[in-house]
């Protein structure tokens, strides 16, 4: 025991006295929060529109009022011909452009028939989609009041509209996509990237040899390698969640509790693939590339910080089953945004303590007592 | 009881033969030298010997317990110090030396009498990492750590590479009081003269044992004769030594150059007097006795059959 | 051309307060062997790295090959040969392409390098390992190719670190045979090694003891200077 004590000592002396170790371990969480959280929003803020069309027509006007007091879109300006559209993007005067149809109000009353276009600013398309986007809903929420308008009162349908709208309208904020992915990504890199390195680097110094040399059994080195970095995570854990909730306010609707479980066997799970990794390893360069390449490139693809996994092919879909971040993260959506209990992420939890078993149980049967 | 004992054992790794059914014995209490160049497969016998690796074939004993049955408590009883440094950097001197007492079950404290002579001198800079110090006291810290807990043999991989002449001079003399202590001491380099410093010695190239014995058991293996010739213009003489009748071998040793001759063909006045024909009066030539790098040379082309060895050698 | 294939003059080298190299000054004449011996830590390769245009120095003037080691430290690395034990050849390419590389970075026109290839390849007699892995070869061999490629530019002065460390007693000879063809052709050779009896093959030998040039002289006059036996000895006076 006294020797397991001591090799813990020492991997935290490892840890507090390399300057990039700490770094990596205690500030790339508070960073990649940030930085997710504000400088990669996927939110679009003050969107200029440019309107064109006869302002006089009470529908259009309506409309227009619409948008204006829509809380990410203003109107900065009328055109008098979709002519000018052009010159007004390149002046930089507007992000978007919308052309009512002549006598508009004329044809809607009717038929609910109208014309509108919509003209984005096609340079960047991604924030252009998105702002088409927030004005197809707010053009679709005007005209569903004006079906129910027309409709009558009996007819309940109608009121269904503000779904679509939601829909469209993704003011739901990206920081409830991205905490669980970085939660994901931080606790993953805490715990695998960091202790394979650890073990490797002793293989690459020579210094393993000399463990593996003494009377020490195998199984307390792996352990007290892996000890300092599950409290690293913990602490890491902990940090991403009181950013994320008083910095980010995302909420924290479920037990508190079941998460910090569903951390913790992910984080076991993560321990387990970095010492798999450490045996594979020839040295740190391969380690990190194992990694980077094989665990943290996918787990940002998978986790919903860059793309929805639902819109992913199949293959891919298929793929990403096998990532143990996957299902961590799909669990702390669960539990911490939609507020669910055990029995939703059930399914979910059962994958990932399995797949923590069976990773621990290779990783410590893989680890030599001898060189290769 | 012999303190190591191997028995035929060869390792391959891929293609690549290391080791091919090498048989040694070390005596209890001695310095046994295992002298070959890099590539020989030195630290493959060590990580073999030392219970780090598996042999392809053949068995092993250390203190009488069997290298693959019996490595954990084989473990407790051998010192082992790797070829490089290979200690904690960013740990210090005293944290080393404590981290690997306690993984032995023992304290600095508790066997402080085994190390005291050599870490009376790396003690002043107990709190200093270990990467910052000097060769020479890294040396001496990681044989600390490989003695600490007071091991019956010790073994030490090429622990004089890449040190300076004086380090090197110096360590020898540490393991010369370590081995009076009553530690079996089994050590690797590629310095053919720290052969000298040995008990028995065993000299190995391309994974194959060439020859092994007390250093003067070797020399005297030696089946030819040896003139140590000095003269001006060093470079240009030594190709005319080569194109000597019956000379088998000629090569630089320092400042003159050793010529290994056949007595029944030619002797030192006759290859004088050869020499002064081709230009170089003003040589000097004298009997010499060979060296271990001498014998080395000459087991390196398969030693045993005298004839076949000097053209072997003439060739090369 | 007449001048020192090196010059240097007040040679200093700071590493924050750390000096490694305390205003040494030499010379090294054209053509000769010039061994650069001292204690790990001596200073030895941070002057090596200077002489070959690696590194700065923090104060001092010299030329190398006739090039000012401040300001034309692109000339140098054009004009010098370089080789160490532990860098000198890559191991996951063929020894042609190893060849092939080094001549390209030398500026070699393509027919020059097939000329030279083929050159090597027969003074070495290895044609028939040609397209072996240079990390397969033994370490005899690899090392005299890694020279020879060094020398592929013909270049006036060659920088050797520690050629021969670890190398069988015999071909570290031969090694020392090649310095030897290569001084007699008229190349400046500077070399650092361990071994005490390759420092008596040298033409002139210094060493360094705590960043100084200690001593500088042929091994003849060192050991009758301090009355000793072998270069072993006088390394040992010096550096104690």
């Amino acid at each position: 025991m006294k020797e397991f004590t001591a090799s813990v000592v020492k991997e935290f002396r490892h840890i507090f006295r390399d300057r990039r170790t700490i770094l990596i371990a205690m500030v790339m969480p508070v960073v990649q929060i940030i930085l997710f959280g504000f400088a990669v929003s996927t939110e679009v803020n003050d969107v200029r529109v440019a309107v064109c069309g006869d302002l006089a027509d009470p529908a259009v006007r309506n409309l227009v009022d619409r948008i204006d007091n829509n809380r990410y879109l203003s109107v900065s300006g009328s055109l008098s011909s979709p002519s000018e559209i052009t010159g007004v993007f390149r002046r930089n005067e507007a992000d978007v452009a919308v052309c009512f149809g002549r006598n508009f109000g004329e044809n809607l009353a009717p038929s609910g028939r109208a014309q509108v276009r919509i003209i984005g600013d096609g340079s960047d398309p991604n924030t252009a989609q998105m702002i088409t986007g927030y004005l197809k809903g707010v053009i679709q929420s005007e005209q569903t009041d004006a079906e129910v308008a027309f409709a009558g009162e009996g007819e309940r349908k109608a009121s269904m509209a503000p779904v679509v709208q939601l829909m469209y309208n993704p003011a739901m904020k990206s920081s409830y996509n991205f905490v669980p992915g970085v939660m994901g990504l931080i606790l993953m890199l805490i715990c695998t990237m960091m202790t394979s390195v650890s073990i490797v680097r002793e293989k690459e110094t020579g210094t393993l040899e000399l463990l593996l040399v003494s009377p020490v059994k195998p199984l307390w080195i792996i352990l007290s390698k892996m000890i300092p970095y599950l409290v690293l995570s913990a602490v890491n854990f902990a940090t991403i969640l009181l950013l994320s909730h008083y910095v980010m306010e995302v909420p924290i609707n479920g037990s508190l509790l079941l998460l910090c479980f569903a951390a913790l066997v992910f984080v076991v799970t993560s321990l387990a693939l970095g010492l798999l990794i450490s045996v594979i390893s020839p040295n740190q360069r391969t380690a990190l590339l194992i990694c980077g390449m094989g665990l943290t490139m996918p787990t940002m693809i998978f986790s919903g910080i860059i793309f929805p996994c639902e819109s992913m092919p199949e293959v891919l879909q298929w793929f990403s089953d096998i990532i143990p971040a996957k299902w961590f993260i799909i669990i702390v959506k669960k539990v911490m945004i939609q507020g669910t209990g055990l029995v939703s992420a059930a399914k979910e939890m059962t994958i990932l303590a399995g797949m923590a078993a069976l990773l621990l149980a290779v990783s410590i049967k893989s680890f030599r007592t001898r060189l290769q | 009881m012999n303190a190591i004992e191997i028995d035929s054992i060869s390792k391959s790794y891929g293609e690549a033969r290391a080791l091919r059914d090498v048989s040694l014995t070390v005596n209890q209490g001695e310095i046994f030298g295992l002298i070959g160049p890099d590539g020989a497969g030195k630290t493959t016998l060590f990580r073999i010997m030392t219970t780090l690796m598996l042999a392809d074939s053949g068995s092993g004993k250390v203190c009488g317990l069997d290298i693959v049955k019996d490595f954990a408590r084989l473990r407790r009883i051998i010192g082992y110090m790797p070829g490089r440094f290979s200690l904690y950097q960013d740990l210090s001197v005293r944290e080393n030396l404590d981290y690997f007492a306690t993984l032995f079950g023992t304290t600095v404290r508790d066997n402080y009498e085994n190390i005291k002579e050599i870490y009376s001198q790396i003690e002043p800079f107990a709190d200093r990492r270990a990467g910052k110090l000097s060769g020479g006291m890294k040396q001496k810290l990681a044989l600390c750590c490989a003695l600490v807990h007071k091991p019956s043999v010790l073994f030490l991989d090429e622990p004089t590479t890449g040190v300076d002449a004086v380090s090197r001079k110096d360590f020898w003399t540490m393991l010369a009081r370590i081995k009076s202590s009553g530690v079996t001491v089994f050590v690797s380099t590629p310095y053919m003269d720290e052969a000298a410093m040995c008990d028995r010695l065993a000299l190995i190239r391309d994974g194959v044992i060439i020859g092994t014995g007390t250093p003067e058991e070797i020399i005297s293996g030696f089946p030819f004769r040896l003139l140590s010739v000095k003269g001006r213009r060093m470079y240009p003489l030594l190709k005319q030594l080569r194109k000597t009748d019956g000379v088998i071998s000629c090569f630089s040793f320092g400042d003159s150059h050793h010529v290994t001759y056949n007595p029944e063909v030619t002797g030192k006045d006759r290859v004088l007097a050869g020499l002064a024909e081709a230009g170089f009066p003003d040589c000097t030539a004298r009997e010499i006795s060979p060296g271990i790098e001498d014998c080395f040379m000459w087991l390196s082309h398969g030693g045993d059959s005298d004839r076949q060895a000097g053209a072997g050698m003439q060739q090369l | 051309m007449d001048r020192n294939a090196v010059e240097i003059r007040n040679l200093t080298k700071k590493f924050g307060d750390f000096t490694a190299v305390d205003n040494i000054s030499f010379n090294v004449r054209k053509g000769e062997i010039f061994g650069f011996l001292g204690a790990n830590g001596a200073g030895k390769t941070t002057a090596m790295r200077i002489l070959c245009g690696l590194s700065l120095p923090t104060a001092g003037e010299g030329t190398v090959a006739g090039y000012d080691i401040n300001t034309q430290q692109e000339k140098i690395k054009r004009h010098i040969g370089y080789m160490s034990q532990k860098f000198s050849l890559y191991p996951d390419l063929t020894v042609r392409e190893n060849i092939r590389l080094f001549g390209g970075i030398y500026g070699l026109r393509d027919r020059q390098i097939r000329e030279k290839t083929d050159a090597l390849l027969g003074m070495l007699e290895m044609q028939s390992e040609k397209d072996r892995f240079a990390g397969s070869l033994p370490l005899g061999w690899k090392q005299k190719l890694a020279f020879s490629i060094a020398m592929i530019h013909d270049p006036e002065i060659i920088f050797l670190d520690e050629p021969t460390g670890g190398v069988d007693p015999e071909t570290r000879r031969r090694f020392w045979e090649m310095i030897y063809d290569a001084s007699e052709k008229g190349t400046t050779v500077f070399v650092t090694t361990h071994y005490m009896d390759e420092a008596e093959y040298c033409d002139r030998v210094s060493v360094m003891v705590d960043g100084r040039i200690a001593a500088l002289d042929s091994p003849e006059r060192l050991k009758s200077a301090y009355g000793a036996d072998n270069m072993d000895e006088v390394f040992r006076i010096i550096v104690r």
